[in-house]
């Protein structure tokens, strides 16, 4: 067996421009515009646990706890005016309800002193009860528009989530896959945020019509970095 | 079974057999064997027993002796008398080994027309012969441990078990060692509670403690069982391959005896040949066949192929029309293979007890000398094999010596008792402590294992109202809900399959559109992952191209070209044996035994000597020299792959805080080499590191911990545990997970719960399995402790003899699980052997 000693080298974030802006691509899964002070996290899944462990599952109820450190960490790196969550944010409509105390004090903080806009999702179709922010199906801030599901013809400079991407590669023999940001540079769909959510190869046929194959790039997530991978280099 | 065969010696005690099995033996000719009678007198007696038997000593029939006579003593059952539970209980490993037992012990009960009923019930029993074996049980079940516990996790089973008289449990040695064998303990001591005057009667093969034995088959504390021991009979006949050719540095795949093992078919009438690994067995029966002028009828059996293609090699093989099998450990334990005539293990065997096990397919009688050929495929497996040789003829077992009963099993079991009925924990406690496993069960432990039942065991105590087990008002335990009975009946079971794909014929030009056509077997997904539609590999003996992947099946078509992808493992599934590990150091370490071994090894180690130095018995050789730009570092601690794997990822740490840059490593059975961009060896003369340092024991503490926290292989081992416990279903009424699907949410779940709980139960569980199993770390700290103040550092100016079966082994495996980063930064490639063999032993 071999192994290679992992270098460190490289900043734990991704440039890209799109839609004309200028975007961070973080490796927690969240999208950063500096210009306008915006960040973004798609599909939270909040209380999948719970959700879990009501069909029978008994899954460490700490899920919530995991994301909502992580999504403190990066709105403490980036300190953003504004957070959207593109939607999917609870992982079923009780899922509000059920946010143990401790977590949603954590929350609420987070949300304090700025913007907080919830997209709609499939799996929070309607607001979250008891908790402030606003609520939208589709929201648009410059050039980008975002909403939960891909639209089927998107118009460009559309930000959506739903679909989980993540992609692989095999270099030298060995497969590697990772969560992604896929863009085609028309549309990007944001990898899942949540720490108990799983996720989809991009070539996977639910994205079928969603990319222009010729301009599609996966932002594959390392531990050290982002690294840009060529669509015709992704397996399914 | 070859139980009824004549007896080596005559007895005459035969005061305890029925009037019935004396007139038996007495028309054929025969008489019972004494060890068959002394087993019946003990368990007429009400002891339980152990018999350790080579194969052919008459094992089976000795241990179902004790029910027959008991069975046909009985009085007449009268229509309309009340339900009469199990009488004995027949438990394999294998399915196929209790429908074999079924029909051997068939022949007798009828001749001796006995009114027994015999039937089998196996995961292939259709469900109304279930239900029907549940109203009306025969008198002996011919099951597995995996369909004890469905019993048990039943309402009726009370009821069903409380006539059991005896349990009789086949290829025990095989059994003991694993997970399963730790819930059929949990399950034997169930039974005792159904039927407290239950006997145990174990078969065994030859073991290293059979004293270990003696305990799990009685209720513990400090009880033993009998123990009857049969000697073998005839020594096998083994020798090592004496081939004209060159053996090899490094590999396994031993294509340079292809020639003489051809030979040694045709001399025979059937051989067995005996691989590690499938992908060896497809590459040696491939082999086989190019130079099979003859055509001589020659098959191949491994676990991954088509049920219906391996039944119907294994009928080809009963009828005796097959001159050669080619086969992996899918055939190791007990079935009968008939008249076998030679053995050929190709490959180091890894440990003596499995070698005499392996050899004792050979010549199912044991009167008979087996006869066996040891086909070394690398130099290291020449010395291996001479040392599996030395301990075959020194009658030395090194079969793994028992672990303390696994948690995750314990919580399956928990559950399984709740489904079948309400429990006190208390008394449960005393019932699972008597389970020799799980002897040295604290309370406070099992107190934990009831809450993971119940509500998950989580210290945020979020899921009272969702607990799986509630205490009714009687302060017994029991299920919440009927639900979970049914899933924990689709759950049941310690036997995690690796994520494997089907393999389906492509219809032809339909690519992987629409249904595909006839199916080969199966095949893991990481080797297919790593494969483009147009790859060929050796599959089922045939060379195949992948067309494509959809869902859980791959399809294939058959490609004609010569050269096919092989499916690359890691050398040997099973890592070296402690006993083979030090009786190859021994032979290395002194010249006068060099004697035995074929001249070029030996001169292999003669230029080592000069060159380098011999790694001692008690010392640790560690070589240093520079390639390439590069910097090796070789250590000779010979104590198998998993260790050396763990070792490699410590050092590999350590090396970098000191600033020696280390690029990567590679672990064999026998060495470890790590190279780095700067030179360890200036770093020791300089004084900046120091060896016995770098080496200190301190290294299983924070470093192993740290490193744990993010390995694949922990990961790996807590999906299993996982799904054992029943945090994690293989299967929910009504879908099917795939293992892909299971694996991704178990990395997601090990990461939040060692980041908020990294005590939790079930952590405990994985890193227990860790320590004994892939991480091999006790083994690791044996060795550390030894080789304190015993590091001989060679500084050599280039690579040394001993050192270029591990440097050709650079760049040739493959790992799953390192990151995308690792594998960009990654930057070696395979290395010459002409050239590092003309560096190593040159002038």
């Amino acid at each position: 067996m071999t192994i290679m000693a992992a270098r460190r080298d490289r900043p734990a974030s991704g440039e890209i421009v799109f839609a004309g802006e200028e975007a961070v691509c973080d490796c927690s899964g969240a999208l950063f515009f500096p210009d306008q002070s915006l960040l973004v996290v798609s599909d939270l899944h909040l209380e999948k646990g719970s959700a879990a462990a009501r069909r029978g599952s008994l899954m460490p109820p700490y899920d919530t706890a995991s994301t909502l450190l992580l999504l403190q960490a990066v709105i403490h790196r980036y300190q953003p005016r504004t957070v959207i969550s593109l939607g999917d944010s609870f992982h079923d409509g009780w899922g509000a309800e059920r946010l143990p105390l401790p977590y949603r004090q954590m929350l609420l903080a987070l949300m304090a002193g700025r913007d907080w806009v919830w997209v709609a999702g499939n799996h929070d179709p309607d607001a979250p009860k008891e908790l402030p922010g606003s609520t939208a199906v589709e929201i648009a801030a410059g050039a980008l528009r975002f909403r939960h599901e891909p639209s089927r013809r998107a118009e460009p400079g559309e930000i959506a989530g739903h679909l989980h991407p993540c992609a692989r590669i095999v270099q030298r023999g060995k497969s590697v896959r990772t969560r992604c940001f896929a863009s085609d540079g028309n549309r990007l769909i944001m990898p899942a945020f949540g720490a108990y959510t799983g996720s989809l190869n991009v070539l996977d046929k639910a994205y079928r019509g969603l990319f222009d194959a010729q301009h599609l790039v996966a932002y594959m997530i390392g531990d050290s970095g982002i690294f840009p991978i060529p669509g015709r280099m992704l397996r399914p | 079974m070859t139980a009824l065969t004549p007896p080596i010696a005559a007895e005459s005690t035969t005061a305890n057999l029925p009037q019935p099995f004396l007139e038996w033996f007495a028309q054929r000719g025969w008489s019972p064997r004494a060890h068959q009678l002394e087993l019946l007198a003990h368990a007429q007696g009400g002891k339980s027993v152990l018999l350790i038997a080579p194969t052919g000593a008459g094992k089976t029939l000795a241990g179902f002796l004790p029910s027959l006579t008991d069975l046909a003593m009985r009085p007449k059952r009268k229509s309309g008398q009340a339900y009469c539970g199990v009488h004995t209980l027949y438990i394999s490993p294998l399915k196929a080994l209790a429908v074999d037992i079924e029909r051997n012990l068939g022949a007798p009960v009828s001749e001796m027309k006995l009114d027994i009923t015999i039937e089998t019930r196996t995961g292939d029993t259709p469900v109304h012969k279930r239900q029907r074996q549940k109203l009306a049980p025969p008198d002996i079940l011919l099951t597995t441990p995996e369909q004890l516990a469905l019993l048990i996790a039943s309402n009726d089973a009370r009821r069903f078990f409380k006539d059991l008289r005896s349990v009789v449990l086949d290829e025990l040695h095989s059994l003991v060692t694993s997970k399963r064998g730790h819930l059929l303990a949990l399950g034997l001591a169930r039974l005792r509670n159904y039927a407290p005057d239950v006997q145990a009667i174990g078969l065994s093969a030859t073991v290293a403690e059979p004293d270990e034995l003696r305990r799990w088959l009685v209720a513990q504390p400090d009880e033993m069982s009998a123990l009857i021991t049969v000697q073998g009979g005839a020594k096998p006949h083994i020798t090592i391959l004496d081939s004209e050719e060159r053996v090899p540095w490094a590999g396994h795949s031993a294509r340079y005896a292809i020639p003489d093992v051809y030979s040694a078919i045709c001399d025979h009438k059937t051989t067995l040949l005996f691989v590690n690994t499938r992908s060896q067995a497809e590459m040696l029966f491939q082999e086989l066949w190019r130079v099979n002028e003859d055509c001589l009828p020659i098959a191949l059996h491994h676990g991954s192929l088509d049920v219906a293609q391996r039944r119907k090699v294994e009928k080809a093989m009963e009828v005796g029309s097959l001159r050669a099998i080619v086969a992996t450990s899918t055939l190791d334990l007990g079935i009968d293979w008939g008249d076998v005539d030679l053995v050929v293990h190709v490959g180091a065997p890894k440990g003596a007890s499995r070698l005499a096990q392996r050899i004792g397919r050979s010549n199912h009688r044991m009167d008979e000398p087996s006869r066996a050929i040891l086909v070394p495929a690398n130099r290291f497996e020449v010395l291996e094999c001479e040392a599996a040789l030395e301990a075959n003829y020194l009658g030395a077992q090194d079969t793994p010596p028992l672990v303390f009963g696994a948690l995750d099993v314990l919580a399956q079991h928990v559950l399984g008792c709740a489904c079948g009925e309400a429990f006190d924990a208390d008394e449960l406690f005393r019932e699972i402590i008597s389970a020799a496993p799980y002897a040295e069960l604290d309370s406070e432990t099992f107190g934990r294992v009831i809450d993971f039942v119940a509500t998950g065991g989580y210290a945020l105590r979020a899921y009272e109202r969702y607990a799986r087990i509630r205490k009714t008002r009687e302060g017994r335990w029991r299920i919440s809900h009927p639900r979970i009975a049914q899933q924990y009946r689709l759950n049941v079971g310690t036997i995690i399959e690796q994520p494997y794909l089907t393999l389906r014929y492509a219809r032809a030009g339909k690519g992987v559109a629409g249904r595909g056509g006839p199916a080969l077997g199966k095949i893991e997904e990481g080797f297919l992952e790593q494969l483009e539609p147009g790859d060929t590999f050796l599959f089922a003996g045939k060379v195949l191209r992948l067309e494509g992947i959809r869902e859980t099946e791959a399809f294939v078509s058959n490609a004609s070209g010569q050269d096919a992808r092989v499916p690359v493992y890691a050398g040997g599934k099973f890592p070296l044996s402690t006993y083979l590990a030090e009786q190859v150091r021994a032979m290395i370490a002194d010249p006068s035994r060099w004697k035995a071994l074929p001249e070029q090894v030996a001169d292999w180690l003669r230029i080592q000597e000069a060159k380098s130095a011999l790694p001692g018995r008690s010392e640790l050789l560690v070589e240093t020299f520079p390639r390439g730009g590069r910097f090796y570092m070789v250590i000779y601690a010979f104590e198998g792959r998993l260790a050396h794997q763990t070792l490699g990822m410590l050092l590999t740490k350590r090396l970098e805080r000191a600033g020696a840059r280390p690029l990567g490593f590679v672990a064999t059975d026998y060495s470890l080499a790590i190279w780095s961009l700067d030179d360890v060896a200036a770093m020791v003369r300089r004084k900046q590191l120091s060896l016995e340092e770098l080496f200190d024991e301190d290294m299983l503490g924070d470093d192993l911990e740290n490193w744990l926290a993010e390995s694949w292989m922990l990961k790996r081992a807590f999906r299993n545990c996982a799904v054992i416990a029943g945090l994690i279903d293989k299967r929910h009424p009504g879908q099917e997970k795939t293992g892909r699907q299971v694996t991704v949410s178990a990395d997601l779940i090990y990461d939040v719960l060692r980041q908020h709980e990294p005590d939790h139960i079930l952590l405990q569980a994985t890193r227990a399995d860790a320590a004994t199993g892939l991480l091999d770390v006790r083994r690791l700290g044996d060795m550390l402790s030894r080789i304190r103040g015993r590091i001989r550092h060679k500084s050599l100016d280039r690579i040394s003899p001993l050192a270029v079966p591990i440097m050709l082994e650079i760049g040739k495996e493959r790992v799953k699980g390192e990151a995308l980063d690792t594998l960009l930064a990654e930057a070696s490639g395979q290395f010459d052997e002409a050239v590092l063999v003309e560096e190593a032993m040159g002038k």
